[in-house]
């Protein structure tokens, strides 16, 4: 069997956050609403109608394309993009074509081996989302017009992708980057993000590239993983059998795990391009493109290299800790509370990546949560508690889930409930004694020389004063009882 | 004819602010002009006489002392604007029925300012043609000649003010829609500066050309109709950001010193020789006025109608795509979605309207676009930077309007290049995007002749003053067919 290197690039559709359509006034935030009820004279294209673009779509694009690297173009060209079909109400999506917005751009992403790969972006344009046909079970169809007109952009990478991870990884980071620049939801059960996969094969040594198949109707990340090895894997086949890879667009089969042919080349749209009349061409300034940068945050990948070295933290939990952008500002504000009253920001990373993610994980809860359950100002107060010696670990950990759940103040948790630590020799010597009496067949083993057996003694301590005790203090008491006796 | 009510939109500005006469009464004389010469004319495709009643007694209590020059002044509209709960079928069997839910701004900038919409006027279908023959309802008759086309797209616009219908209307131009009509029905048509009016709710036929304006007897009239209807439309992105002026300022009577320009190339071959002396007497006239006329070059204008019968045909190709009878107009049954998308459009476009959808799609098809579209809009540059450069040396250019008057019924109806030929003198205006005025300029074999006046981008007063001075010299305007 030959050997063969895959080429393979993605493009995404991501819906721009916005609170109107992409070409009126119309509100686009139609999830869950009723057909045909989120629709205009402009979203349905009605005769004489005319697109007006939203300037807030495009900031926000913009906004897109700087985050990913590229270069924001001072003009850019509507295109009509022609193709017949119900869901798509003027005949033509308003789209960009040989102008687009954004170009030139790359992100990186890091393989599970620990490789860094810089993925080029060809492109990112803007566009409008089609409406939707719903086929009833009496093999009629019916069409949402909700979704047409909200805005969309169309994110072209380069062929830089060379593995089905590579292709969940870089999807993955591209969702990370939206959501984090607050211009996409991320949620792609509902469509708000989807990708199409463009996929090809050649055998090792071969210059040429292979025929391309793009995949469609990737609405996972799991899928696109999935969707690609599938494909490479088919299209491997087809030239070890001796076949011919043929141009064409296959979509996706969830149910079956596979790749299904849908058209090919000849049967290929001619979407007969030409530059939108209705829409002059865009015309931003540098100074405005200027403005677009500054209002973009501290990015993913540079925030993680600062938690790094500012933080000391281990590559692992900084690339944790800066998933998402409510996590990373939690962290950052818990640090700062914490380090006013003497905590390290390593403690703070391990109270939040332990209990904080554990328990959202359990109560399957967003990280944009976190906050809202346990303030910052919560976790530098547990971590001065423990620092002070007031209580200890285990205490603070149970503390740090009953402040989660119930929201209450720590500190006044200790206070109510006289959790806060023993570590008066005077006040625990008795119990070490009851200890001691009430376990002889330990003892004896300790005597014999077991010395890690006073680690049971210790824990009998802890649980005789609910956890009170302080361990070291305890620890120390029992050795001398036991010395003494 | 002897009329016993105002026939222009300023006289009856005049009678109804002076209290002469009601708002009802003024609409009431012209219901009753329509019943007497509708039949013969067949300008309209939807008459609304009791809407327009109801709206001119609202005029009526509601009229103050400042209110609008229009306010009260019965006017109609051609079929390819949007008015909300009245049919707008732009001539076509494939819009039959439609009845769109919301006004095009023009329809709302009237309707603010208090005129008074008589009904919807028919027209070539989507605008597609010279003579209003295509419209798929019913041809419309030239109110001189019956016998007679009266010229297109905005025929039944032009006919509707011709045959003392209504004192004015609105129209739309793509490649000369407004002015020929005009000039073939011996009224004024104003084809105003490509962004000056808004095109929300103008059923689009080519987007880049398109472009509304008004027909009425007179410069004046023109003047304050564009008043009311020119201005910044957030809705259409291509309508200019630019101040309205006072239109009826403009208008003073005065044009010694301005600099007229002819260009030899509008002296085309084939012209009708009544017409051209018409045109050229009427220059005569402008310098008898004290204009300064002298003779200028616009070189590319004979590659004018190639390139708009590709560019126009490329947009219709885009703009006509959503005509399928899947959200609204009649649908033809057929076993499948696509057959009924197939059999609607091949059964309720007409023959016109669909060779220029094939010639669009043609010219935008892959392998092509290069060599048509894209070369066509070079070419495009190079005719609009004639003008620029004629504007340079002159303030307004004077040409003939259309190298013929009005042709038979039926004459150049099987024959598209005789047809298209008719607009030799008008399209080379919508593909640079400048303001263009007709008014009327005489008579050949009994028929009118019209004078096309263009300016530059934006100068509507400009040529809304030549014309008004012309019109104060002469009484071309004057003249009504004997319906």
């Amino acid at each position: 069997m030959a050997e063969y290197i895959a080429t393979i690039g993605l493009e995404i559709h991501a819906h721009i956050k916005t609170a109107s359509k992409m070409f009126d006034g119309c509100a686009a935030a139609y999830a869950g609403a009723e057909p045909n009820t989120f629709v205009s004279v402009v979203s349905l294209g009605l005769p004489g109608s005319l697109p007006v673009v939203n300037q807030r779509a495009v900031e926000l694009a913009a906004r897109s394309g700087l985050a990913l690297n590229c270069t924001v173009n001072e003009r850019s060209v509507f295109s009509r993009k022609s193709y017949p079909y119900p869901d798509l109400p003027k005949g033509y999506q308003i789209s960009q074509y040989d102008e687009p917005l954004c170009s030139d751009g790359w992100v990186e992403i890091r393989t599970a081996a620990g490789e860094v790969r810089r993925i080029g972006i060809e492109r990112l344009h803007i566009e409008e989302d089609t409406g939707r046909l719903v086929h009833a079970a009496d093999d009629s169809s019916l069409i949402d017009y909700n979704r047409s007109g909200v805005p969309l952009m169309e994110i072209v990478s380069r062929p830089d992708l060379r593995t089905p991870e590579e292709a969940r990884l870089y999807f993955e980071k591209i969702r990370q980057l939206l959501v984090w620049i607050d211009v996409n939801s991320g949620n792609l059960e509902d469509g708000a993000l989807r990708c199409d996969a463009n996929v090809s094969v050649r055998p090792a040594g071969q210059e040429r590239y292979g025929a391309k198949v793009e995949v469609k109707n990737i609405n996972s990340f799991r899928f696109v993983e999935r969707a690609v090895a599938y494909e490479i894997q088919r299209q491997i086949r087809v030239l070890d059998g001796g076949g011919v890879v043929e141009q064409e667009t296959r979509g996706w089969d969830e149910l079956r795990g596979e790749t299904v042919g849908q058209r090919t080349k000849e049967f290929a749209h001619d979407y007969r391009y030409f530059p939108e009349p209705d829409i002059p061409p865009l015309v931003l300034s540098a100074a405005w493109i200027a403005e677009r940068r500054a209002e973009l945050p501290e990015l993913p990948d540079a925030r993680r290299a600062r938690f790094e070295a500012v933080y000391g933290l281990s590559a692992q939990d900084a690339d944790l800790l800066t998933s998402e952008r409510p996590i990373a500002d939690y962290y950052e504000a818990a640090v700062a509370a914490a380090q006013a009253v003497g905590g390290s920001a390593k403690d703070v990373a391990n109270w939040v990546l332990n209990e904080g993610f554990r328990l959202l994980k359990e109560r399957g809860e967003s990280a944009a949560q976190l906050a809202e359950r346990m303030p910052p100002a919560h976790v530098a107060t547990l971590i001065e508690l423990v620092a002070r010696g007031s209580i200890n670990r285990g205490v603070a950990r149970q503390l740090f889930e009953e402040s989660f759940n119930s929201g209450a103040e720590p500190g006044r948790l200790v206070a109510e409930r006289g959790l806060t630590q023993i570590s008066d020799s005077d006040a625990l010597v008795a119990v070490a004694r009851e200890v001691i009496a009430a376990n002889p067949k330990v003892v004896a083993e300790y005597r014999g020389g077991k010395v890690t057996a006073i680690q049971f003694l210790v824990g009998q301590m802890m649980r005789a004063t609910r956890g009170q005790a302080n361990p070291q203090v305890a620890r120390a008491l029992l050795e001398a009882e036991l010395g003494s006796l | 004819m002897t009329e016993r009510y105002p026939t222009t939109v300023a006289a009856a500005s005049a009678a109804l602010a002076a209290g002469e006469l009601s708002s009802a009464e003024l609409t009431e004389a012209y219901l009753s002009r329509i019943e007497a010469v509708e039949p013969t004319v067949r300008a309209f495709l939807t008459i609304t006489a009791e809407r327009a009643l109801e709206r001119a007694r609202r005029a009526d209590a509601t009229r103050r002392a400042d209110s609008s020059p229009l306010h009260g002044v019965p006017l109609a509209i051609k079929d390819v604007i949007c008015t909300n709960g009245v049919p707008t079928t732009c001539g076509s069997a494939i819009l039959e029925g439609f009845v769109p839910p919301y006004d095009a701004t023009v329809v709302e900038r009237l309707e603010a300012a208090g005129a008074v919409s008589l009904g919807k006027l028919n027209c070539d279908e989507f605008a597609m043609g010279s003579s209003t023959e295509t419209s798929a309802y019913h041809i419309t008759r030239n109110p001189w000649d019956p016998e007679r086309v009266p010229g297109g797209s905005s025929g039944g616009s032009a006919a509707v003010v011709a045959a003392g219908m209504a004192p004015a209307s609105l129209g739309t131009d793509t490649g000369g829609s407004i002015r020929q009509p005009a000039a073939l029905c011996g009224v004024s048509g104003l084809k105003p500066t490509y962004g000056r009016v808004s095109r929300y709710g103008l059923v689009a036929f080519g987007s880049s050309l398109d472009q509304i304006g008004p027909f009425a007897w007179t410069a004046a009239d023109l003047a304050l109709i564009l008043g009311v209807i020119a201005g910044h439309d957030p809705r259409d992105g291509t309508s200019a950001p630019i101040p309205v002026p006072d239109y009826r300022a403009a208008l003073t009577g005065e044009i010694r010193g301005l600099r007229v320009g002819v260009p030899r190339e509008y002296f085309v071959e084939g012209m009708e020789p009544g017409v051209e002396a018409a045109t050229r007497e009427a220059i005569a006239a402008l310098k008898d006025l004290g204009a300064d006329v002298v003779e200028v070059s616009l070189p590319h204008t004979k590659y004018a109608l190639p390139t708009y019968y590709i560019i126009a045909p490329a947009e219709a190709s885009a703009n006509l795509a959503r005509y399928d009878g899947v959200r609204y107009g009649p649908r033809e049954p057929g076993e499948t979605m696509w057959d009924e998308i197939e059999l609607t459009r091949g059964r309720r476009f007409g023959a016109e309207v669909r060779r220029r959808i094939m010639l669009g799609t043609y010219a935008l098809s892959a392998g092509y676009y290069d060599a048509y579209y894209k070369r066509a809009q070079q070419v495009r540059t190079l005719i609009k930077r004639d003008f620029e450069e004629a504007f340079a040396q002159v303030d307004v250019l004077a040409t003939p309007t259309s190298p013929t008057v009005a042709f038979k019924i039926g004459q150049k109806l099987d024959d598209p290049l005789a047809m298209y030929l008719t607009d030799v003198c008008t399209l080379p205006i919508n593909l640079a995007g400048m303001p263009s005025l007709v008014v009327p300029c005489g008579f050949s074999e009994g028929l009118p002749v019209g004078l096309q006046l263009i300016g530059r981008p934006f100068a509507e007063e400009t040529l809304l003053r030549t014309g008004d001075a012309y019109q104060r010299a002469t009484d071309w305007h004057t003249r009504r067919p004997a319906l």
